[in-house]
């Protein structure tokens, strides 16, 4: 079973938070961003384009354009690669762990799998991001020698940033599964 | 606890029969290593077992049923399985069942002796077998044999199915009672390449081994240990890096086999890293010695040598004379710029008394460009240190003249101030000068404080001539420090064969049905590349420079001279 719901982000832009449910013990919560907008590439790669003409006009070098137009191939490349996130997913599997997916515009997907006798818990905390203080929600992990401590945090959905109302649906579902794992029993 | 059975995908297709794997019990995991089909006997089978377990060191044993009925269910083949659990005793004995040609299996669970006979949550986790035998987990743990217990939950996993390998040896063209079905059970895979590689290697390492003795003995016999070929040894790079690289053969050629991973990384890096270099050297070489490349090469030498001289001769003139405006003192002003241009005449003289060697030194050197493109860097950057050795040598006197007169300064203050440095106690003591002390040490302190300027100018000029050679030769060596230690083999098994290196897993949700376990997809997670590099890299010999800025800027400051770049095995200053 599916929903989808539609949420803001910190600075404003619209976001969807899809929720998934295959089995009793695993979830798939995943909260998709703005897509790339035509009219921003369309005006990124004009701006560049009356540069490199001016700079033409000026100095009468024809490299000048051809080295324009491969900036902004590869310029479009990278963006589109490594620095767009089209869509972060969390994968919830009770007793083996929890999978965290960012999905690139271009296609590739970046995976951490954090198995579940490293999880300590999952919770919102707040941070001061630039002027602002926002929440955000992350996952514990447990140290190894000492039961009670926290070895490392990992904070998830860092592109999108989604406000507090769809961080806290993420955490009661994220909850739900992960307070199985206390009541069930220890198998010897 | 939730069941989780780890099914190989290789399976999904065989005929019934029972599974075998191993159980782990703290984790509520079984992970099936492959399928025994009708007819056996159980009593060979579990001595089968048991001998797999003998040589492999893991608990295998057999963990259930699985039916594959291509028509509608048999009644009385699922009694049959049941009674099969009573035979091979384990706890909870797994049933998985699959109806014609349904993705959606059922798999259920018999509890003998459990205390809370609950419906159990079952997960059903395919995986690719081949590739989770092959791939090794990073970063890579201590497996002593007693802790793999306590290890993370797949790196267990990945440990079951790679120790498992003699199992999969058995294929089902064998003659023996028991059927297996695995990833190998259509045939043991082989290469006729690998195999013929490996039977040629023991000779060749042999010869190698050798060979290599043999270069080893004469480097170290007695008459290179005398003073000037020593010294020139230590001073010329390209020694250290024909060191290094003779270092890396002995590695290669040694009989021993690679004990774990790295190790047999580490050889596979060393060997490719080898090879591309000896490549490109000799590409290097051909296109050198095309067009006789080399010849214009040493017919340019000469004037370039000249051009430098000149060039140094005109700042000289310059310093001479008023220098950005500043008034030299013009005796100390004129003995220095002489004694320079007088360096200079002899250093020309020198290189025209050579001109007609260099083009037949420089032919044969160059054909030590085919043990390798480091080599060559590093005799380029040799002949740029000899060719600016008169930099140096100013560099040097500049320094020594400075650094004098900084340290006559200092003294030369505290008595005007009427202190002491006390070397015994390393502090400054107030003492009582008499008075032709402190007339003679008030003359000198202001001569040489007068003389300061022209000194320093002269002594800044020569540091900047000789940091910029210094920063070309360091680039070089970055070059070449680059070259030995990036990891080739790693890096393009990470391109080819990604499934080798694993950082971790990833799992993909299948198609669920309501009612039927939950069935996920392991796939293999790739470290990526910038942690193939940082782990698999080749160490090198150099050290970066150990001073930071400030220290640097304090020994230029006081006239100390500076060696930015050290190797490991020289003493430091």
């Amino acid at each position: 079973m599916a929903e989808e719901r539609r949420f803001r982000s910190a600075c404003g832009a619209p976001i969807a938070l899809r929720r998934r449910q295959h089995s009793a013990s695993c979830r798939e919560l995943a909260v998709r961003g703005p897509r790339l907008q035509l009219r921003s590439l369309s005006a990124a790669t004009s701006a560049v384009w009356l540069a490199a003409y001016g700079l033409f006009a000026l100095s009468e070098n024809s490299v000048v354009l051809s080295a324009a137009i491969f900036i902004s191939l590869i310029g479009l490349i990278i963006y589109l690669h490594f620095i767009k996130i089209d869509q972060e997913s969390l994968l919830v599997i009770g007793s083996l762990g929890i999978q965290v997916t960012s999905s690139y515009a271009s296609g590739k997907e970046s995976t951490t799998f954090i198995e579940m006798g490293q999880v300590k818990d999952v919770v919102i905390n707040e941070a001061i991001h630039m002027q602002k203080v926002i929440y955000y929600l992350c996952i514990l992990l447990q140290d190894p020698e000492d039961p009670q401590g926290v070895s490392e945090v990992v904070p998830l959905f860092q592109s999108s940033k989604p406000r507090l109302d769809c961080l806290i649906e993420v955490y009661k579902s994220c909850q739900e599964i992960l307070e199985q794992r206390k009541t069930a029993p220890q198998s010897s | 606890m939730v069941l989780k059975v780890f099914f190989p995908s290789c399976c999904s297709l065989a005929d019934s029969g029972i599974l075998i794997g191993r159980w782990l019990s703290e984790q509520s995991s079984a992970v099936v290593l492959a399928v025994v089909h009708f007819p056996f006997i159980p009593v060979q089978v579990k001595q089968y077992l048991g001998e797999v377990q003998h040589m492999t060191k893991v608990s295998v044993s057999v963990l259930g049923s699985w039916s594959n009925s291509k028509q509608e269910k048999e009644e009385g083949l699922s009694e049959f399985l049941e009674d099969l659990g009573t035979i091979f005793s384990h706890e909870p004995w797994i049933q998985i069942s699959k109806e014609g040609d349904s993705k959606f299996w059922s798999c259920s669970t018999l509890q003998k002796h459990s205390s809370s006979p609950k419906e159990e949550e079952v997960i059903l986790v395919y995986y690719d077998q081949r590739k989770v035998m092959l791939s090794h987990l990073h970063p890579p743990l201590d497996t002593a044999d007693g802790r793999a217990e306590d290890a993370s939950k797949l790196s267990a996993i990945f440990d079951t199915v790679a120790r498992s390998r003699v199992l999969f040896m058995t294929d089902r063209y064998d003659e023996g009672p028991i059927k297996l079905t695995h990833w190998q059970s259509e045939g043991v895979e082989a290469s006729i390449i690998v195999e013929l590689l490996k039977q040629a290697s023991v000779p060749a390492c042999m010869l190698l081994t050798f060979l290599l003795s043999l270069v080893s003995g004469i480097c170290r016999s007695r008459v290179l240990k005398f003073w000037p070929l020593s010294f020139l040894r230590s001073k010329l790079s390209t020694c250290e890096q024909l060191g290094h690289r003779l270092q890396h053969l002995q590695v290669i050629s040694s009989n021993k086999k690679a004990q774990t991973q790295t190790q047999l990384m580490r050889k596979a890096n060393i060997f490719v890293s080898l090879l591309i270099d000896v490549a490109l050297g000799i590409l290097l070489m051909t296109w050198l010695y095309r067009k006789n490349r080399i010849g214009h090469l040493a017919d340019t030498l000469i004037p370039v040598a000249d051009h430098v001289a000149e060039e140094l001769q005109d700042l000289l003139q310059w310093l001479m004379g008023a220098p950005a405006g500043l008034k030299m003192n013009r005796a100390l002003d004129q003995v220095l710029g002489r004694f320079f241009l007088y360096h200079i005449h002899l250093w020309i003289s020198y290189i025209h008394l050579m001109s007609p060697f260099i083009e037949m030194i420089l032919w044969y050197v160059g054909l030590s460009a085919c043990l390798g493109l480091t080599v060559a860097l590093c005799i380029l950057s040799d002949i740029i240190a000899l060719l600016t050795f008169h930099i140096y040598c100013f560099y040097v006197y500049g320094a020594r003249l400075y650094c004098l007169k900084i340290y006559g300064l200092s003294s030369l203050w505290r008595l005007f101030r009427g202190k002491k440095w006390n070397v015994l106690r390393q502090r400054v003591d107030s003492c009582s000068y008499d008075l032709d002390q402190l007339f003679i040490g008030t003359l000198l302190f202001t001569i040489l404080l007068f003389l300061l300027p022209t000194t320093a100018l002269y002594y800044l000029v020569f540091t900047l001539l000789r940091l910029l050679v210094v920063i070309v030769q360091g680039l070089i060596h970055l070059l070449v420090d680059l070259i030995d230690s990036l990891p080739l083999y790693s890096l393009i098994l990470r391109l080819c064969r990604s499934y080798r290196l694993a950082a971790g897993v990833k799992f993909r949700v299948l198609e669920q049905q309501d009612g039927k376990p939950l069935r996920l997809l392991m796939q293999i997670n790739p470290l990526s590349y910038g942690a193939v590099v940082q782990t698999y890299r080749l160490p090198t010999y150099s050290c970066y420079p150990k001073d930071s800025w400030a220290s640097l800027c304090k020994k230029l400051f006081l006239g100390k001279l500076i060696y930015p770049w050290k190797h490991k095995g020289e003493k430091q200053d």
